[in-house]
Order: structure tokens, then sequence, then C-alpha cells
């Protein structure tokens, strides 16, 4: 990163708006950076108080009982569990089937709508795709609930036409990957269609062009230029939707009281993770599962990470 | 001023920086709150510093709220701030988490809670990971008289009772009983069943000659306690503290399986929940008998279902034929007062209101009072209210009380979940319950495993 910006000929800007000599510019750097610090401040010390700071008590706590060092005792009796492997296999299918789909769906959805010519009809779309982003979290579980449910559902004639009667046959164990990637794709793939339509106006128009006079269709064009051009967005996208998507907790937990407990409350990681504190007081227990997950999802993101180039420059 | 000087005094702020944010984070995280100040032991736990007139923080699910409002209408100079949860509804656990967090914080303690599930005075009782002492306060060593507490029905403060500590006040009895509708027996010609194997013949009689009529639901997972605990099926057992037994092949527990599934596959036991939105609407008038609770009283037959007067009647609960009367049990809430409380005065007068006080036990609660002359003027406002059809009405639900088998016990956890997540979503997908049997015992023997218990 220079410093100084190197001296430009007065007669070499346009008139009426002249370029700062270096000193200034220097001066003016200066300040921005320290206004950087200022505003990456907050954040830094939010990201200490609630995601280093916890995320060393877990470490401390994974490898420690009462206090005192146990070595990996408690991750072989979590991984011991009869609850844990059933889990696991819940929270990998689950991400397996929402990141397959969300990645697909949401750059189709955003190169289709970023190739509507017509003005209007492309912002009706984006709008009406970014709408269930606004219900967030807790709330668009609830109103799947409604959905989910035959006897009360608005599409009530699908799900008996699927063959279910009622909302414990809809949300069978089975089931509930699909149920929990429907409602995750639902809630969050508005927001990133809208990411992925920005990134796609950020491919410079004389590439399209020059894709154009070449003779490129449209998928050619979808192919060849806009998903290699896209390929670090994904990424982003990989990475930030397998984070939440390993944590899975709300949907299942919040399905589990609506059920009363048909949905297991065991289903996922981070819901055994809140027995082992909150049911049975084994902090230590739970610490070390959420360690785990820790592990598995920075292994998984680096993954993302380098083979979609997220950190190299262009 | 080369680059590399450049970023490595960059770095140096910026761990400067972050070094200053983490102490000043960690010194905040140190400033606990001291979670003591009292510490008389006179009542057999350690009080904390008590501060006279404070309000008092009381958790209940939403139908123990009229005992809160009926109390601040009585003692309108107590303060009371009422916090609604879900009452442990469906073994939950939110009680639990709740309390796990406070005594992880050192602090926020509610002053009472109200719990629907037995189970709880087993944790509460414990002390906390940390050493310190658990949240629910000793009542007989000198906190409660004991006249008061003698009032209860006897063996009702059993549940709550561990190692001769009473740690809670039962709210209501939930001795199993059998309910039928005269109206419709009495128009379809059917006697009222009295044993296991009649309930099932009346169930194929049902379903041959009023289809669309129904004898109960399987949709609630506490069906356990009313069909296992009622037909004496070991299935629930802690013969001794810490160790689990379960035997699903037991010829009760496979008796009763049976006539459960023939009773499903005829349609006479539905699988929607008692409390599902749509329970009242579809079955209201399509109720012939069902076994229950007493809580049924007040909570199906008055509530949910609203049956008029003069239609329902009530007999001894179903035992097998030639075998001995056995009650089953369904919960019965429990009121707990909290250890860390700086009011305990005021906790006090609260507890023995809502137990035994006729605004609330007699005039506004749904169940059947725990508290023996409360229960008594309950059942006298039944009578008067002409409710139920048979005048032995009174007779039959405070026999069944003395009746409940102790061969289905309390744990730390709940039996419920296992029967949620193995039995109804097999139900549902068409499998029967004798089939589910060996998985519904090795997820309870499971489940046994992981909360500290050893399966014999």
């Amino acid at each position: 990163m220079t410093v100084t910006a190197p001296p430009v000929p007065v007669d070499a800007v346009p008139s009426g708006r002249r370029r700062p000599e270096g000193r200034r510019a220097s001066r003016v750097n200066a300040g921005q950076s320290r206004f950087g610090f200022v505003f990456v401040s907050g954040y830094t010390l939010l990201l200490l108080a609630f995601g280093l700071l916890p995320t060393l008590y877990a470490l401390y706590l994974s490898f420690t009982r009462n206090g005192a060092f146990v070595g990996f005792d408690n991750f072989a009796r979590v991984m011991g569990d009869y609850r844990f492997l059933p889990a696991v296999g819940h929270v990998a299918l689950y991400v397996l089937y929402w990141l397959v789909s969300l990645i697909v769906l949401v750059v189709v959805l955003a190169i289709v709508v970023h190739g509507i010519r017509v003005r209007w009809l492309g912002n009706t779309a984006r709008f009406l795709f970014y709408i269930p982003g606004a219900i967030a979290g807790a709330s668009s579980v609830l109103l799947w609930l409604f959905v989910l449910d035959p006897s009360v559902s608005p599409v009530s004639a699908l799900l008996h036409a699927m063959g279910y009667e009622s909302l414990v046959n809809v949300v069978a164990v089975g089931n509930l990957p699909v149920v929990f990637t429907v409602i995750a794709f639902w809630a969050g793939a508005g927001s990133w269609i809208v990411i992925m339509y920005g990134a796609l106006n950020n491919i410079p128009v004389e590439v399209m062009e020059a894709a154009r006079i070449d003779g490129a269709g449209p998928v050619q064009t979808a192919w060849y230029i806009q998903l290699p051009m896209l390929t670090k967005w994904i990424s982003y996208m990989g990475v930030m939707s397998l984070a939440a998507g390993t944590q899975l907790f709300v949907e299942p937990k919040i399905l589990a009281q609506a059920t009363k407990n048909v949905v297991p409350e065991d289903y996922s990681l981070n819901q055994l993770a809140y027995l082992y504190a909150f049911r049975q007081g084994d902090f230590s227990g739970s610490a070390a599962i959420s360690v785990l997950l820790l592990v598995v999802a920075l292994g998984l993101s680096a993954i993302f990470i380098f083979r979609g180039k997220l950190f190299e420059r262009d | 001023m080369s680059q590399h000087s450049s970023s490595r005094r960059r770095a140096a702020r910026f761990l400067t920086v972050a070094a200053a944010a983490t102490a000043g984070l960690l010194a905040l995280s140190g400033c606990s709150a001291d979670a003591s100040g009292g510490g008389d032991s006179s009542l057999g736990f350690t009080q904390a510093e008590q501060v006279a007139d404070s309000p008092i923080t009381v958790w209940v699910d939403a139908s123990r709220e009229p005992a809160v409002t009926a109390f601040q209408a009585k003692y309108p100079d107590i303060e009371v701030n009422l916090e609604t949860y879900d009452g442990n509804a469906g073994g939950s656990g939110s009680f639990q988490s709740k309390i796990s967090l406070m005594d992880q914080a050192g602090e926020g303690w509610p002053d009472v809670v109200f719990s629907t599930q037995q189970n709880d005075a087993i944790w509460a009782s414990k002390q906390t990971t940390t050493g310190e002492q658990g949240f629910a306060a000793p009542l007989n060593k000198g906190f409660i008289e004991q006249d008061f507490l003698d009032g209860f029905a006897q063996g009702s403060l059993d549940y709550t009772t561990i190692d001769g500590t009473v740690y809670g006040l039962r709210n209501d009895l939930a001795q199993t009983v059998f309910y039928s509708n005269q109206k419709l027996l009495d128009e379809f010609g059917y006697e009222t069943p009295t044993t296991w194997e009649e309930y099932a013949e009346l169930g194929d009689k049902l379903a041959a000659e009023h289809p669309g009529y129904i004898l109960g639901s399987m949709g609630d997972s506490f069906m356990t306690y009313v069909y296992y605990g009622g037909s004496e099926s070991p299935v629930f057992q802690s013969p001794e503290a810490n160790v689990f037994h379960s035997d699903t092949s037991d010829a009760n527990s496979e008796k009763i399986s049976k006539i459960i599934d023939g009773m499903l596959a005829n349609g006479t036991l539905v699988q929607d929940s008692f409390f599902s939105a749509d329970f009242a609407s579809k079955y209201a008038d399509k109720l012939v008998g069902v076994p229950g609770p007493v809580w049924y009283t007040g909570a199906i037959f008055q509530g949910g279902l609203a049956v008029p007067a003069g239609e329902i009647s009530v007999s001894a609960p179903l035992t097998w034929e030639g075998g001995d009367v056995a009650a089953g049990n369904v919960g019965g809430g429990v009121w707990y007062a909290s250890s860390h409380s700086k009011n305990l005065d005021a906790v006090k007068t609260f507890l023995e209101f809502v137990t035994s006080a006729d605004e609330f036990q007699v005039d506004a609660s749904s169940g059947y009072p725990a508290y023996t002359e409360a229960a008594g003027k309950w059942l006298d406002k039944q009578a008067e209210a002409g409710y139920f059809v048979n005048d032995d009405f009174k007779t039959v639900m405070s026999d069944a009380a003395g009746q409940v088998w102790s061969g289905w016990n309390v744990t730390s956890w709940s039996p419920e979940s296992a029967w949620a997540k193995i039995v109804i979503p097999g139900i549902a997908d068409g499998k029967t319950i004798e089939s589910l049997l060996p998985a519904w015992q090795e997820e309870l023997e499971n489940e046994a495993t992981v909360n500290g218990y050893s399966v014999e």
C-alpha cells in the first residue's frame, strides 16, 4: 500500500478539479486510516467480546472438567453419546441439501433476473425475492409451522396430495433436511440473489459486449463469462451459509417445541450442545461439541476460501 | 519510511488496541455480582440477604395466571412480577435451561416457579455443577410450618420429597379415572367399561355401530402415564436412586399396546392432540369415554370441549380383568420456592395462598387441588354445579388418589420425550405400537444412561 500519491502535472488534471498535492494526500490518507480504525473498533470490540473470548472460554471448558485438565476426555465422551452420530448425520445432510440448492438456484435466479431487459420487471422480481428475508429467524419458522400443518395450511391440498395428513407426518425425521432447506432457502436466498445481482452488475460492459459480438448466447455467456467472474462471490456465499448451516438450531428447536418433541430435541449438534449445557448441567461436554463444530466448519470454509480464491487479488 | 516498518507499526498499534480491549472485557467479565450476603441457614439452606417488601418474581404457565391475579387481589401490598413461560410443557425442560443460565451467572433467579413436570424436584434440589446450593428451597426445615404441609393429600408431596426434605408444594392431583359421556352411552345402549378388556370391546362395538365416535386420543405424549402407568406396565421404573428399569416386553405392556393398536386401527383412538386447534370442533360431541387424569374435568371437558353439565360421569380407573385397581398419575403441577429469594416472607405467603386458598384452588383452578381442604370444597363446587351425572364422583376421585400405581417412577428426565420421538411419529407413519416397543425401550434406556442412571 502506498502512502503518498505521485505528483501529477497540473495540466493533466481536468479544469476546475485539482488533485491534491502529495503531502496533502498523505494527510488525508492518514486521517482516513485513523477514521478506519474508529469505524472498525466497534466491530472489533464486539468480535472480541462475543466471538473470540467465548471461543477461548469454550476451548478452556472443552479440555477441562470442574477446572481440572482432562485432555480429550470430554470429546471422547460426547462422541460416544448415542445422540452424537445421528446429529452429525442430520446436520451434514441438511448442509449438503442447503448449500447445493442455495448455490445453484441463487446463481441461476440472479443470472435470469439480471438478464431481464424490462426494468420494472427486474426490479419487481428482486423485490419479491428479497421480501421473505425481512421475516427473520424464529418468526419465519413460526410462519412455516402453519404452512407445513395440513390442518391449517394455505397449501393443504398440496400437502394432502403428497400423502401428508398431519404435521407429524410432514415433520418426520426423514423429511427434515428438505423441510429445513426450504425454510432456510425461503428466508435467506433473496438477499444472496440481490448480492449476486450486484456482482453481475460489476462485470464490465465491454466484456459482455465482446461476448455478444463473438456470438455467445445467454447460456454461453453465463457459463463462460458470468460464472467464472462470480466465483469469489459464490465462495463467499458458501462460507457464510456453511457457517450458518452447521449451527442449525432455531428451526428444529421451535419445531421440537411446537410438536411437543416429535421433532427430536437432539436433532442437531447445536441442540445437543444445548441439552448438555442446560439439561445435563455439563458445560464441558457442551463446549466439546461446539469446538468440534468449529473445527469442522473452519475446515470446510477453508476449502471454499482456497478453491474459490476468495483472498486472491485480481 | 519503508512499507515494512509502516506495517509493523500498524500491526503493533492494532495489537495494543486489541490487548487493551481484551483486558477491559476481561475486567468487565470478572465483575460478577455478589450472590450471597445473607448466610442464615436456619431454614435448611443458606438464605440470601433479605430485603423487606422487595418484589417477588413468579413464573407460571398460562393456566396458572389466575393464581397470581387472585393473589394480587388479596395481597395488594406484595409486589409480584409475573412472568409466563411454558411451564415445562411436554418435558421441554425450559425451567432447567433458564435456571442453569442463572446459576452460571450467579444472579437473576425467580422467587417462585410453577412447573407441570414432577421430575423437576430431582435436579432443583441438587447442588449446581459449581457447588452452589440447588435452586429449590427446602420447605419442611422450618420455612413452611408442618401443620400446613400436613394439609396436603397423603402421599401427594412424595414426588417432591428427596431424602426426607420437601422441595415443592403440589398444586393439584393427577390420578386417573374413567370419564364417560353418559348421554351418549345411554343413547347407544352401552355400559361403562370397568376393565381394559371391556374398553377394547367397547372400541370394537363403537367402531362397527357408530363410526366417527371416539374413546380417546394418542396425540399427546403424556398418554404414557394414562395407558402404561394405568395398566401397571413396568416401562418406566427407578427401583432405587440413579437406577433405571424398563420392560416393554412385559405381559401388561404388550396387552395394553395391542389394545391401543386395535383402537387406533378401528378409529376409536385418534392421533389428534387434545390440545390441538381443532380437537374441540372435531370431537366435542363425539367423545364417548376416555381414561384420564382428574384434571381433565376442567382442562378438557369444561374448558376445551365445553361439555355442558349433566352429561359426564366419572368411574373408577380401568383395571385388568381380575386385577387390582391401579390409577395412573399424569403430572400434577408443583410450586417451587427459590433458595435465592430476597423476600422469603412474601414467597411463603404466596405459596400458601396458591396451594390452599379458595380464591384460586376452589374458584379459579381447573385441577383437583392437592390441598385436602380445598379439594373438598372443589368437589362440593362441582356437585353444586351438577356437572357430573353420578353422585359418587367425589368418592371415585378421592379413592383414585390413593390408588396410584407405585410402579411408575419419577426420574430426572421426562418419559414423554422418548414417546414423542419414537412412538408418535411411528404411529403417524402407520406402524403398530407393539412393533415400536423395543425401539421405545432402547430410547428410554439410552436417555437413562446419558442422564447418569445405570440401566438394570
